[in-house]
This record gives structure tokens, sequence and C-alpha cells, in this order.
């Protein structure tokens, strides 16, 4: 509480004393103590690495041109200090509040590139491929965790969006099977992610239900539901009705011409497009359209909404209907998008990592989809390491996202706050 | 659907009375609409099992010519289906040891979630508190070597703690910085189960000349003693006696007081002079204990060696089994042996019929959705009577 207190020499008035109250200093140390413990490990791998050159494959599967060949250890000691220095200006306040925000991503970018010199360092390391890969796995979680935005926006938590992209999955692969055609999976996965919001919205909105015993219990119907259609039908004719299309990529001429970022960008498929359109569609209604402005409003005081005349239970019911149809598509990308077959419980807890990027992201549609792609990334990174060989465990790798949640919502990195009504039913007296 | 018409209720008399059943105590009207539930699931797993029979089908195809044939098959489809289900769970000492087995972890796992629940917490860390506990357990089961009696008990101490710390985290959190118990849970079942995934490649766990993920077979002077030649083993009991430890917690104990008053009502507690943060620890420790301790049951009873799949759903289903039995000791051992009868049962009923196993799954999912929905269960069998404060105790939202 000291910094409070006026500068003893008066003469400085070209500086004024930003006022900083007790909770928010408290905060501030703790950010920046985490912060600075990343840095120095940074620090620490950089003085670690070994000598000689680490590469970069700049084109997927070209191995002799487009390669970057940088000194690892001297880069690696740039980037920690880089990172140190970072971590140091927050602590010590060199920069306004406002851009405080770009501290941590210097500090992130700059940890991330001195962990990968460290790694790859006399070696070469797949870059495109490690960008190409955060997409495909960060796909299914944006279009999963804009779901969840969606939902927990209008008030009603949604921890059932493992059990819609399941349905989604199951439903995506035997309509592209059955019909051959892509458009027909897509539409088909949307409709069933819609049922399974139907369920929601009906048990929580109409029936009051706890939203977090009905998440739970969805998803395990979900998954006892796509089993058993599995194993009684779709497996036994797997030729006839497990077999679909995996989607193919779609080349946007021009943007795909890009170097680096234009093949791995723009050279997706359909639901690709669709995602980076959805993150788009959502901000601008959320944020820019009466529909929107209701959402937020049932969501974080229903009473007051209501009160000026909107219809509290049929905007929760539209949003969550709505949020379906993303849910929905992110499950079809795991079979018509990616693997081209479904199994039993393929989607494997990544409903709960949507989740957990819907948190970290602050309920905010970029927010999420910046941390989609961050655990995306943590995910790719790992088969990476396990093919350059790296002395660190691929599981330890894979726990990232979940420490880096539960990190997040402790309040050591910012403050997380849930809309003020969410998971609350709405009783009219 | 012999089964359903026998359960299925008696149309309801004319509802003249606008107080029917007010006289029934709480525990009787909870039970009636879990026996509506479970009514209820079963017409659902029904239709399932209609659709996907095989003589049903063919039935179908000439049902204008013969629509009883039809309905006979799938009678007979049902039915065959619901009698291999009910003789798997309890025709005989085999078939009720499987199902007290399949039970023993469900009942602690449940007992770890109900015990959050009367806190106000909930608990879908079960998964991890016991991957935890397991993790624990089997290292002092094969890694130390002790005289009998006194290596189990150390065994399961060493299961305790490892839950009891796994769930202890959450509450600290939750006490601490108000991190919701629900989020930190989720993840710290993923967290245990990467931390399983990875010591099951380290020398320490895995076992000698493996290359799967397998540890070393838990050494005999740890294991629970068996009944007979039976899976079943001595863990049933000790789950018995969680049960009643945590029923004498929550109604007999000041501390249990204290937990009970926070669950219904967090600010008056703080208000009357509690510590709610202290409730929380205490309640997230003790949960994670006695998930901890099912994880003890799995590896030092029913599986010996740890593997990756130690967990299985248990920790999931423990919800479920808590849900059914109303955070209530004597319900959470009743809705456990109830869904190990199930799994049992289900087992058998896929072998003899070729009903798949994930038909359970399905059942235990729609009795919950009906148990945590009483108003749907109501609006379908009117003559149940009105409950009053049920549901109330379980967690709020994201903020609450």
């Amino acid at each position: 509480m000291t910094e409070t207190t006026p500068d003893a020499v008066p003469a400085a008035p070209a500086k004024p004393q930003v006022i900083e109250a007790p909770a928010d200093r408290t905060r501030r140390l703790r950010v920046g103590g985490v912060m600075l413990v990343f840095a120095l490990i940074g620090l620490g791998l950089a003085a670690f690495t070994k000598s000689g050159k680490a590469t970069f494959q700049l084109v997927s599967g070209d191995l002799e041109h487009n390669l970057l060949g940088l000194p690892a250890q001297p880069v690696a000691i740039v980037l920690g200090i880089l990172g140190v220095g970072a971590a140091v200006a927050y602590i010590l306040r060199q920069v306004p509040q406002r851009y405080a925000g770009w501290l941590a991503a210097v500090l992130g970018v700059a940890f991330i590139g001195a962990f990968l010199c460290w790694a790859s360092a006399g070696k070469t390391f797949p870059l495109a491929n490690q960008f190409q890969g955060t997409l495909n796995f960060a796909t299914p979680l944006i279009l999963g965790a804009l779901a969840g935005v969606l939902c927990e926006r209008a008030g009603v938590i949604n921890i059932a969006i493992e059990g819609q992209f399941l349905v989604g999955a199951f439903t995506a692969a035997l309509v592209s099977s059955t019909t051959n055609s892509a458009t027909a999976a897509l539409i088909a996965a949307a409709a069933s992610g819609v049922l399974m919001a139907a369920l929601l919205a009906v048990f929580s909105i109409k029936y009051l239900v706890n939203q977090v015993v009905l998440g739970v219990v969805l998803v395990v119907f979900a998954t006892g539901i796509t089993g058993f259609l599995f194993d009684q039908f779709m497996q036994p004719e797997a030729e006839k009705l497990n077999t679909p299309n995996v989607l193919s990529a779609v080349k946007i001429p021009g943007l795909a011409d890009i170097p680096f970022i234009g093949p791995i960008l723009f050279n997706q498929t359909i639901l690709v497009y669709l995602t980076y359109l959805a993150v788009a569609v959502v901000t601008f209604v959320l944020f820019e359209t009466r529909w929107g402005l209701r959402i937020r409003a049932v969501g974080e005081h229903p009473k007051a909404a209501d009160t000026v005349g909107i219809k509290v239970k049929r905007i929760r019911y539209s949003a969550v209907l709505a949020a379906g149809v993303l849910a929905g598509l992110g499950g079809a990308f795991f079979t018509v998008g990616y693997a081209g077959s479904f199994a039993k419980e393929m989607t494997a807890g990544n409903g709960f990592i949507a989740l957990a990027a819907l948190i970290m992201g602050r309920w905010h549609p970029i927010g999420a989809m910046v941390a989609a792609l961050f655990f995306g990334f943590a995910t790719q990174l790992q088969s990476q390491l396990q093919i350059i060989q790296t002395p660190i465990p691929g599981e330890l790798l894979l726990m990232a996202p979940y420490l880096a949640t539960i990190i997040a919502v402790a309040g050591l990195v910012g403050r997380v706050r849930a809309p003020k009504a969410d998971g609350e039913p709405y009783v009219t007296e | 659907m012999s089964t359903e018409t026998e359960a299925a209720p008696v149309p309801a008399p004319p509802a003249k009375e606008p107080q029917r059943g007010a006289g029934l105590p709480s525990w009787a009207v909870q039970g009636l609409v879990s026996l509506s539930a479970i009514v209820l699931a079963l017409l659902v797993g029904a239709i399932l099992i209609i659709i996907g029979d095989d003589q049903v089908q063919k039935a179908v195809g000439y049902f204008g010519a013969a629509p009883m044939d039809t309905l006979s098959a799938a009678l007979t489809a049902v039915g065959e289906a619901y009698k291999s289900l009910a003789v798997g769970a309890l025709g005989g000492w085999t078939p009720i040891s499987e199902s007290l087995t399949q039970a023993t972890p469900l009942i602690c796992g449940g007992l770890a979630v109900s015990l959050a629940f009367r806190t106000g917490l909930f608990n879908i860390g079960a998964q991890g508190q016991l991957i935890a506990g397991a993790i624990l357990a089997s290292y002092v089961g094969f890694a130390w070597h002790l005289p009998p009696v006194l290596h189990l008990i150390v065994a399961i101490v060493a299961g305790l703690i490892g839950g009891a710390l796994w769930g202890g985290v959450v509450g600290l959190l939750k006490a601490r910085t108000g991190a919701h118990e629900v989020i930190v849970t989720i993840m710290l079942n993923y967290v245990a189960i990467y931390l399983l995934a990875w010591l099951l490649t380290t020398s320490t766990f895995q076992r000698p000349g493996r290359t799967d993920p397998i540890s070393p077979i838990v050494d005999s002077n740890a294991q629970y003693p068996k009944f007979g030649d039976t899976r079943l083993h001595v863990g049933f009991l000790v789950a018995l006696v969680a049960a009643v430890f945590v029923w004498w917690l929550l109604n007999r104990s000041t501390i249990g007081f204290e937990l009970r008053a926070v669950g219904a009502n967090a600010d008056a507690s703080r208000t009357a002079g509690m510590s709610v943060g202290r409730a929380y620890v205490i309640a997230m420790v003790v949960a994670g204990a006695l998930a901890g301790l099912a994880g003890t049951q799995q590896v030092l009873g029913t599986d010996l060696p740890l593997t990756d799949g130690v967990a299985a759903s248990v920790g999931f289903d423990a919800i479920t089994v808590a849900l059914l039995g109303r955070g209530t000791p004597l319900g959470t051992v009743l809705a456990g042996l109830l869904f190990g009868a199930l799994n049992a049962g289900g087992l058998q009923m896929q072998l003899i019929t070729q009903t798949p196993l994930t038909l359970t799954t399905v059942l235990q999912a729609v009795i919950v959705l009906f148990v945590a929905a009483p108003a749907l269960v109501r609006s379908i069998f009117r003559f149940l009577p009105k409950e009053r404060g049920v549901g109330a105790v379980l967690a709020k939202g994201w903020n609450g």
C-alpha cells in the first residue's frame, strides 16, 4: 500500500499517481509472481539448450526447402530474457494497465519459443505440421466452446457439450455413410445437436432440473445411446453404415498462396471455414444485435429483463437451441472432418476441454477461441515432441490445458467471472 | 413387457383431494418417485430393445398381415432381455456376489459425491480421487512388503490419503479463492488420468518385462480377502461400514451439523459463526478419502494390478448413484446396489440375448434424469404426491 502515498518529491506533476486498491495490488503481485516463474523456467530451459541449430520446417512434408535454421541456444536466451523482462515490467507496473495483457502475450510467445528451441536443438521441428494440427484439434473445441458461450450467456449451464459432440459425431458418420452427401451429414449433425440441446433446454428451463446434474446425466445418456446404437446397428453393418466420407479440403484461391499461413488457414475443409464464420457470427450476434443483448440480459439479470418485457424463457430456449447447432457441427468434425469412422466414446473428453476453453476465455467468443487454440496447440505439441523425441513425457503435456484452467479459475491469472444468473432457473412468481 | 405391467401403477382415482399423500413421510414420497423413475427407464429401455430386435424387425415386415406377430415378438424380446438381466443380477449366489462386487466401489464413490452434495458442493471429481487413491494404494501394495493384515491396513490408509489430497485441493481452492468445484474437479479428473498413464510408463510402476500400462500384482498380504470362489471381497463390508460412518458424521456429529448447515445456507452459517471455508475443506477431504477407498477396493480387491482402466467409469457412475440416492447414506447404498446389479445383469444380458451392455448405461441415465425432474415424473404418474424441499440441497450456478 506504500505506492498509494504520493511521492515525497512534489515537483513531478507530469507523472500522475495511479491509486491502486490493496486487492488489485495483491492480484498484481500474485499474477506477476506466476508470470515470473514461467519466465524463469523459460530462461532455465535456454541455459540447458544444447548448442547447434534448431531447424523449423515451414512447409508441411517438405524436408528440403523452406527450412528455417536458428542457432538454438542464443535465440532461446534472447527469448528467455524477453520473457523475464515482460514479467518484471508487469510486476513493476511499467506499462499502462490497458496493455498489461500484451505483456502476458509476449511472455507466452517467448516461453513457447524458448521451449521449442530447447526441444529441437540439433533436430528438425515440423512447425507447419504443428500449426496445422493445432487448427485440427482446436476446430471442435472452438465450436463446442462457442455453443457453451451462447448457452451460458443466456444463463443455462451447459456441461453436456461432450454429449452433443458424441451424438453429432455419430449422426454425421451415419448420414454420410448412407447418403454420401457431406451437406446432408453436416445438417443432420447440427440437427442432432439441436435435439440434445432441446433435452437440455426442456429439462432445465421447464422442469427446473439442476443444470450441472442435468449436464452430467445428458453426457451419460449420450454415451449410452450412441454406444447402444453403435453396438446394435452400426457395428454389424460397418461397411454400409460406418464408412463416412471425410470432408475434402477446399483451397481458397489467392489466400491459400500466402506463404506459411496460407496453406494452414485457407486449405481446409468446409467445417473449418464454418468455424471461422461461427466465431465472427457469435461475436457479432452477441454484442451487436438485439437478440444478443437480450441473451446477455437474461443471463445476467433475468428479473430485470422480464420487467422490461423480454420473454426470459423464450430467449433462453432460442439460445440453447442455436448453440446445439454449433455443438452438433463440432461433433461432426470427429467423424466426417477427421477420423473417418465412428467409435464408442470417441470424443474422449473433448467436450470438457471445450468447457474449459469457454471458462478460460471468460465466456467471450474470441477468448474461447484463443483458449481453444492454446489447448489444440498443447495437444498437437505432445504428439510432435514424441516424434522428435524429447525427454518430456507426453502425458504431462496433455495435462497442460487442465492445469491451466485450474490456475485460471483459482484467480491466479486475472479475474474469471461467469454470467451472474448462469445456472439459475427463472421462475415467474 | 410383463415386467412393466406388473409394476405399472393403477390409474389414479379421481383427484378430489388436493392434499393427496400429504400424510406420507418424505422418504416414502422420494421412494415412490424413484420407483416410478425406474419403471419409466425400463419402459424406455424396452423401446430400445424392441427397435434393436431382429425378430421384431422381421415381424414388422408383414405387420399388415399379422399385427399380433409384431406385438408378441416385441414382448418376447423385452421379456427375454429383462429376464436375463434379472437372472444375471440376482439368480443365485454367483450372480448376487457379482452384483455386490460391482456395487462395492459404486457405494463408496457414491458416498463421496453424496457427502459433498450435503455440504452444497458438486463433486464431479470422484474419478480423479479414486485414481489418486488407487495409485498410492497399489504402490504400497506391490512395493512394500509387510505382515498380513497390517499390509492391507497400510495400503488402505495410503489410498485414503491419496483420495483425500486430491479432493482436499478442491476444497482448499474453493475456500481460499472461490474457484468453482465443478470446474476444478472435472479438470483434476483429467490430470489424474494422465498422471496415471504417465506413471504406468515409469520403471517405478510398470511391471518389469511389460510394455503395456500395467503394474505388478499387489502382495497377497495387501489384498482384501475374498468370499469363497467369487470375486466378492471384504471391501464390500468396508463400503457398508463407510456408509454407517457417513451417516454418523452427517447426522450425529458436530462437524456433520456444520456441513449440512453450510450446504443448506452458506450465508446463514457464516452469520452464525461457522467457518464455511473449513466446512468445504473438511467435506472435500472426507469425500476424497471415500473415493480413494473405492480406489483401494478396485486395486486391492477386484483388479489387483494397477492399470490405466482402474477407474473404468466408476467415478462418473458414482454421481448418478448419489443423485439416485438423494445424498443420503442409505439411499446411496441402495442406489449403489441397484446399479451394481444392473451392471452385473447387463453383462449376462449381453451374453444371452446379445442386447448390448450399453443399454444399462442408458437405463442409468434415464433413471437419474427422471429422478432429477420430479415435476416430469409427477406429470406422467398423476397419483404421486408433491414433494417438499427435494433437490434444494444441490449445488447452484457457477457463482454460487
